[in-house]
C-alpha cells in the first residue's frame, strides 16, 4: 500500500520520519486528555473531517452511505468542541476523565490527498464511577501547511461489534 | 406473579399508576422502574404478548437474504426463502439449542447448526440425512425437528413478530399508528429503505424512560440547549420550537406528537445552509410528493415532523431525519438500544449524505442530543434509589386542561397514553 500511494508528481508530499508523526500524535493525545480542545481543533483545517464509523465498520466505510456515530465536517467539529466546553453538554458535565493511549504508529505512504498514517488506540473515559474503554485504530491523512502538520482527515475505527459496553461516544477518541 | 402490584382500591390496573383526572394528577411509582418482579411481569404480560418490531422489508431485498437479531430477549432469524416469502424463526437448534445462524446478515439457501450438523431449509424445514435406524422412521412427523417459526405480520414495509400465537392481528394492534407508518411510506415514490446499518448501544436506565423521552416535547430546550445553539448557527437564525402542535392518541398505548420545527428535512424542507442547488432539488422532491399525495398530506410529509411511540418499545421519530429505534431491558436498570435510519429509496448520494448528517447531528451515541438524553435517563435512574422517600414521578402536565382544549406537544398526554396501556396490561386485564 505504501508504495502504491507514492505517485510521482509535485503535488504529492513526501512522508516525514515516523517519529515526527508519533510526537504529533502523543501531543494530540495530551490535548484531549487535558481538555485543551480549542488547541486540538487548531490542528485541523477548514477542509478537514473527523469521523467515527459504526463499531466494526471496514476502513472503506463511507459517511454518505453508511450510518456512522460521528461524521463531522469542520463546521460541525467546531460546534462539537464548543459543545464539549459548554456546561450544557450534560453527557460531559461534570467533565469525564480521559486517557488516550497511542501505539503501533505506521506511515503508510502518501498521495495527492496527503500523508497516510495509521495507529492503534486505547481510550479510557471515566464518569459517574463507570469506566468506558474504546479500542481500535485511527486513520489519519496529514498535510504540511505553512510549515506545520495539519490533520486533513481523522477516522477512528472501533475494534468491537457494537457500543453495548460504552453506550456512547461523547468524547473525542 | 406477585399480586402485590394489584391494589384493593383500584378495580383495574396496578398500584403503580395513579390517573386522577378529577384533580388533574397523573403519577407513576418509581418502583415500576426498579423492581425485578415488575420486569418479570413485563416480560410475561407485555413482551410476550405485544407485537414487537422485527425489521424492515428493505433489509431483505432478495430471496434467501437473512438477518439475525435479538427481539424481546430472544434470538431471531428474519429471512426470505427461495420463493421470496418472509419468515421469522427462533434462532435455536431444535436438537440441543445452539444458534443455527451466527452471522448478522447474509444470503443462504439454508441454515446449519455447527454443533451437531443439523440442517434446515430456509423455509425452516428439517433437512438432515441420518443413517437408517438412527431415529424412528416417522421422526419429525410432528415438526419437532423444524426450526420454530414465530408469528409474523407486516404493515407497509414494517415487519413485527408476536410470541403469543393467539394474539390479535397486527392490523388491529397498530390501530391509528398505521397512519404514521403510512406517512413514512409516502416519503418517496418507491417507498423507504434502511440507510447504512444499525447503531447498537445501551443505556443504564429503565426501558420505559426511553419511551417517555422519545416523544417528550417538554425537555427539548433544557436538555438540548447545545443542539439548539448549533442549529441556530447552522440555519442562520433563531431555532425555536413550534407554537402550534398536535398530540395524537393513536390507541392501544400508541401516541405521537406533531409539529413544525426549525431544522431542515431531507423530504422536503429546505434550509439556507444547504445551498441553492439543494433548494432546486428539494423543490422538485416537494412537487413530486404533492402530485402523488395532495397538498395537505404533502405538508405533513414535507413540513411537519412527528415523534411516535408504538407500544411497547418502538419509536419512529420523523424529525430532522427518520430514526426507527427499539429497545429491550436486560435488567431493570439496563437496556439495549438498536437504531436505524430510514431513507427514500433511490435518493441521490448528496441527499443521502445530507439525511445521514441530519441524523448524526442530533441522534445516536455520538450526536449532539441523544447522549444528553441518555445522561438524563441514567441520572434519573440513580435518583430512583431513593424511591422509598421520593416515590412518585409526575406526568400530569396538561392533564387539567379544560374540556375541548387540545393537548400540546410539551404536555405529557402522549406518555399517559403509554402508561395507561402499561397499567392495563400489567394489571392483568
Amino acid at each position: 500500500m505504501a508504495d502504491q500511494k507514492q505517485v510521482a508528481g509535485a503535488k504529492v508530499e513526501q512522508p516525514l520520519p515516523r517519529a515526527v508523526y508519533e510526537d504529533f500524535l502523543f501531543e494530540e493525545a495530551a490535548m484531549l486528555d487535558e481538555w485543551r480542545l480549542e488547541e486540538w481543533l487548531a490542528l485541523f483545517t477548514e477542509e478537514s473531517v473527523y469521523e467515527v464509523p459504526r463499531a466494526g465498520a471496514p476502513d472503506t466505510a463511507d459517511s454518505a452511505q453508511d450510518l456512522f456515530y460521528i461524521a463531522d465536517n469542520y463546521f460541525r467539529l467546531g460546534h462539537r468542541v464548543k459543545r464539549l466546553l459548554d456546561k450544557a453538554a450534560h453527557a460531559e458535565w461534570p467533565r469525564s476523565v480521559q486517557s488516550h493511549l497511542i501505539s503501533n504508529v505506521r506511515v503508510r505512504g502518501s498521495d495527492e490527498k496527503g500523508v497516510h498514517v495509521t495507529c492503534r488506540f486505547i481510550t479510557h473515559r471515566a464518569k459517574n464511577d463507570v469506566i468506558d474503554i474504546y479500542a481500535g485504530h485511527h486513520n489519519y491523512i496529514f498535510r504540511t501547511i505553512g510549515g506545520k502538520l495539519r490533520i486533513l482527515s481523522k477516522r477512528s475505527f472501533l475494534a468491537s461489534n457494537s457500543l453495548r459496553d460504552q453506550g456512547k461516544v461523547t468524547i473525542i477518541l | 406473579m406477585p399480586d402485590s402490584l394489584v391494589t384493593e382500591s383500584k378495580t383495574r390496573g396496578t398500584s403503580m399508576v395513579v390517573d386522577d383526572r378529577e384533580n388533574g394528577l397523573f403519577r407513576v411509582n418509581r418502583k415500576a422502574f426498579l423492581d425485578d418482579e415488575v420486569l418479570a411481569m413485563e416480560r410475561d404480560r407485555i413482551f410476550s404478548r405485544c407485537w414487537l418490531f422485527l425489521g424492515h422489508a428493505s433489509e431483505l431485498p432478495n430471496p434467501n437474504d437473512f438477518v439475525t437479531r435479538n427481539v424481546g430477549g430472544k434470538e431471531i432469524i428474519f429471512n426470505r426463502d427461495r420463493k421470496g416469502e418472509f419468515h421469522a424463526f427462533l434462532n435455536t437448534c431444535p436438537h440441543r439449542g445452539a444458534m443455527v445462524e451466527r452471522q448478522e446478515a447474509g444470503n443462504s439457501l439454508g441454515f446449519r447448526c455447527f454443533y451437531h450438523g443439523w440442517a434446515f431449509n430456509n423455509n425452516g424445514s428439517y433437512a438432515t440425512r441420518h443413517q437408517p435406524g438412527t431415529y424412528p422412521e416417522n421422526f419429525n412427523h410432528d415438526g419437532c425437528a423444524n426450526l420454530v417459526p414465530v408469528k409474523l405480520e407486516q404493515y407497509r414495509d414494517f415487519y413485527f413478530i408476536n410470541y403469543d400465537n393467539g394474539a390479535n392481528s397486527l392490523d388491529s394492534y397498530l390501530a391509528d399508528a398505521k397512519l404514521v407508518l403510512d406517512i413514512i411510506d409516502q416519503h418517496g415514490p418507491n417507498g423507504m429503505e434502511v440507510a447504512g446499518g444499525a447503531q447498537k448501544y445501551s443505556i443504564r436506565s429503565n426501558w420505559k424512560l426511553l419511551m417517555e423521552n422519545s416523544y417528550d416535547g417538554y425537555h427539548a430546550m433544557d436538555t438540548h440547549e447545545t443542539y439548539f445553539k448549533y442549529l441556530a448557527d447552522a440555519i442562520g437564525g433563531p431555532a425555536e420550537l413550534p407554537k402550534v402542535t398536535n398530540v395524537m392518541n393513536l390507541k392501544n398505548g400508541h401516541a405521537a406528537i406533531e409539529g413544525d420545527a426549525p431544522w431542515g428535512r431531507p423530504v422536503a424542507k429546505w434550509i439556507p445552509a444547504w445551498g441553492e442547488k439543494a433548494k432546486t432539488e428539494v423543490d422538485e422532491i416537494k412537487r413530486e410528493v404533492i402530485g402523488r399525495v395532495g397538498v395537505e398530506q404533502a405538508n405533513r410529509i414535507c413540513q411537519l415532523g412527528r415523534n411516535t411511540g408504538i407500544f411497547p418499545n418502538l419509536v419512529i421519530n420523523d424529525i430532522m431525519a427518520i430514526t426507527v429505534r427499539t429497545f429491550y431491558p436486560v435488567e431493570p436498570g439496563l437496556m439495549n438500544v438498536t437504531a436505524w435510519a430510514l431513507g427514500v429509496k433511490g435518493e441521490s448520494r448528496d441527499f443521502r449524505k445530507r439525511r445521514l448528517d441530519n441524523f448524526l447531528e442530533f441522534l445516536g451515541p455520538g450526536g449532539f442530543a441523544t447522549p444528553d438524553d441518555v445522561e438524563a435517563l441514567e441520572s434519573a435512574y440513580r435518583g430512583y434509589a431513593a424511591h422509598q422517600l421520593a416515590p412518585w414521578n409526575d406526568i400530569s402536565r396538561g392533564l387539567s386542561r379544560g374540556a375541548g382544549e387540545p393537548f400540546r406537544a410539551d404536555d405529557e398526554e402522549q406518555m399517559r397514553c403509554f402508561w395507561r396501556e402499561w397499567d392495563r396490561r400489567m394489571g392483568g386485564e
